[in-house]
């Protein structure tokens, strides 16, 4: 019988809520481990594995030159690298802080001791190493984590949807938050979280990244139609989106 | 004696966030106990300035995903506080059950996954399966009933999605309430047996009296979302005076800031609101904390675990006792907030500064926004339990050490591990608080 594949989870900077949300599958959690051989886990086991990872699930974003190190030694010793959360695929909430001066941001929290604790530029994994399966999300959605660990385990590929959320949001049969005089982010946010926050009366605001060819021209129109200001819609994307580089994916 | 100890715990496992123990023995005397704090700092602080008021609760729940609930809770409180808005008694009581949520449902992930393997002497939850699957199976049956209810109350328990400043975007029906209730009925019952099973747990024995810091009430209700800041040595402020309680200063090994009070250092969390205010506790969590033989006060700071058990109790039976209230006198569905950087102003906006203070599962939580007349964020300040709690479990480990001396190096090691981890620290929760006022130490 074959090995079962070793498998471990490492956080960089984040809330580790995309750990909870695996830790909350609950007893289906009992059926992913028993697939899998989990040798790390540093919030749940006190165990570490010096050997080679078949693979990587890697959470949050690289926020210092610690971090940088430590996630391409993850990459050095991991056959498969899974980057899970939107802090991991995107930068996540942690990319505002690119859009102001560095000195400035540790300024305001650290005072005259800012030196004592530096920091860098945020950055999603993929700006600095190869990733080979996206979990968008903040937090990840746990169905669509099964669906990609399924994929990973079994050597195939996963596509994350490339089109935008208003699409499962049209079959959730929402009323369109244009209507109540709201912005959303549904129209150029990438799809795969069944519309989460609009289901439960909130609007969307980007967590999943902009889908790879956002219909800009239609989203103007929108806006328009409503009397909006694009700025707001610019300000909102920033909440997420922040570190993402205009030539990324 | 002369001893030579050195103890040296990378990346302490089993807690939220990056931390390591340093403990330096030389010739039989303590050089050196530290609980060095190495998460890398997001300065939440920072971003929040210059978003909307009503981005913020967004936002700040993103500080931890364990008490995502907890920060949004605290969050909008202060939101709310600066702009002078006053929720209603419906939304009050939708608050207070999800702060119940909250807390039972990260104690229950601290007992059983964090704390439990210790005391069982195994090194993590999955090692508990061959011989405990009966607990394995309950706790993750437990953990997935909170996050159900979460769901149903606020679409989901990290990062929740309908609590926001003003009340919720969308709030239970008939059916709904009656499926809350029945996960909690069934929360109820998992209970029993978990009070038998810590009961027969033996827990280390170790006392330092400190200060204890919660809120405080004239109320009967044992405080949670509301109330002033107390002490166990006589203090007692308002939530604005906060700065006066907490007393942040910095230290070099430490990304997260310190706090003191009245002495050195002061606790916070489920065992210092045990001590100040046990007498409040629904009559069943008494009756729990009775049969595992906890009493207030109680000076053993390993027993945390233990009033987080019976803090369990207290909030299932008070989320049982709210969700029977409405479901005896229905929801008023009119009162859902339409959201939205509130562009429509559906609430009106004004300058002003505002506190929220809530007791979140590891102990008091302040945020603190300064907002425009547009309601745009000028200034943030978060101050959260791990950090008031770091220089008490350093002073801790100062007197622990000593009289563990003579066993060791890995029991030492593993009794400083169980120490840090009965307090249940956030870390990376703990890493990103803002205005510095320095305290020469």
């Amino acid at each position: 019988m074959m090995e079962r594949p070793k498998v471990a989870f490492f956080d960089l900077s984040c809330c580790e809520g995309c750990q909870l949300q695996v830790a909350n599958l609950g007893e289906e959690l009992l059926d992913v481990l028993g697939l899998i051989d989990l040798v790390e886990f540093r919030e749940v086991m006190s165990e570490t594995w010096e050997g080679r990872y078949d693979v990587a699930i890697v959470e949050g974003s690289v926020v210092n030159e610690e971090s940088e190190q430590r996630l391409r030694e993850i990459r050095r010793r991991s056959d498969l690298l899974i980057a899970y959360g939107s802090c991991a695929t995107i930068g996540g909430v942690n990319g505002m802080k690119n859009r102001k001066p560095l000195p400035e941001v540790q300024q305001e929290v650290y005072g005259e001791r800012a030196d004592w604790f530096p920091t860098d530029r945020t950055r999603p994994l993929h700006q600095l190493v190869k990733v080979d399966y996206f979990i968008h999300g903040c937090p990840i959605h746990p169905q669509e984590f099964i669906k990609v660990l399924k994929s990973a385990l079994a050597g195939l590929p996963y596509q994350v949807p490339d089109y935008a959320v208003c699409v499962e949001c049209k079959f959730n049969e929402n009323v369109c938050l244009y209507d109540k005089g709201v912005t959303c982010l549904g129209p150029v946010t990438r799809a795969g979280c069944n519309a989460w926050c609009v289901n439960n009366g909130n609007v969307c605001y980007g967590c999943r990244g902009l889908v790879s060819n956002p219909n800009r021209a239609g989203a103007e129109e929108v806006l328009r139609e409503h009397g909006l200001d694009a700025g707001l819609i610019a300000n909102k994307m920033l909440m997420y989106n922040a570190a993402m580089e205009p030539c990324d994916e | 004696m002369s001893r030579n100890v050195s103890v040296n715990v990378e990346f302490l496992t089993r807690v939220e966030g990056h931390g390591h123990i340093v403990v330096d023995v030389a010739n039989g005397v303590l050089q050196k106990a530290e609980l060095q704090i190495v998460e890398a700092p997001r300065f939440f602080e920072a971003l929040l300035q210059g978003r909307s008021i009503f981005e913020a609760q967004h936002i700040t729940s993103r500080i931890c995903g364990i008490c995502a609930c907890g920060h949004s809770l605290a969050s909008i409180q202060a939101a709310e506080s600066a702009i002078g808005f006053s929720p209603s008694a419906q939304t009050i009581a939708l608050r207070k059950l999800l702060l119940h949520m909250e807390n039972l449902d990260s104690h229950i992930l601290h007992i059983y996954m964090l704390a439990a393997p210790d005391l069982l002497g195994v090194q993590s939850f999955m090692g508990l399966m061959p011989e405990h699957a009966d607990a394995v199976r309950r706790a993750l049956r437990m953990k997935k009933a909170c996050n159900d209810v979460c769901d149903i109350l606020v679409g989901r328990h990290v990062h929740p999605i309908s609590c926001v400043v003003g009340g919720f975007t969308k709030l239970p029906d008939v059916r709904q309430l009656e499926a809350m209730h029945a996960l909690l009925l069934q929360i109820r019952e998992d209970l029993v047996p978990t009070v038998a099973l810590l009961g027969a747990l033996k827990f280390p024995e170790f006392e330092r009296e400190t200060e204890y810091v919660a809120l405080v009430s004239d109320e009967p209700e044992y405080p949670l979302l509301s109330g002033d800041v107390g002490s166990s040595d006589g203090v007692r402020k308002v939530k604005e005076d906060y700065r006066a309680v907490t007393n942040e200063f910095l230290v070099p090994h430490s990304t997260a800031k310190h706090a003191r009070l009245s002495r050195g250092s002061y606790a916070v969390g489920a065992l210092a609101r045990f001590n100040l205010n046990a007498a409040r506790l629904h009559p069943a969590a008494r009756q729990a904390a009775a049969e595992i033989g906890l009493s207030a006060p109680c000076h053993n700071p390993f027993l945390n675990t233990a009033a987080q058990l019976v803090e369990c109790v207290h909030c299932s039976e008070e989320a049982i006792g709210i969700i029977e209230q409405f479901l005896e006198q229905g929801i008023d569905q009119g009162e859902a907030v339409i959201v939205g950087v509130n562009e429509n102003r559906q609430i009106p906006v004004r300058a002003g500064h505002g506190v929220g203070a809530v007791e979140v599962p590891r102990g008091i939580l302040f945020h603190d926004y300064e907002v425009d007349a547009e309601g745009i964020i000028q200034k943030a300040n978060c101050v959260i339990p791990t950090g008031q709690n770091l220089q008490n479990i350093e002073d801790d480990m100062h007197k622990l050490v000593p009289e563990i001396l003579d066993r060791d190096p890995a029991e030492i090691t593993l009794a400083l591990e169980m120490l840090v981890r009965a307090y249940d620290p956030c870390i990376s929760c703990s890493t990103h608080f803002l205005q510095v006022e320095f305290v020469g130490r």
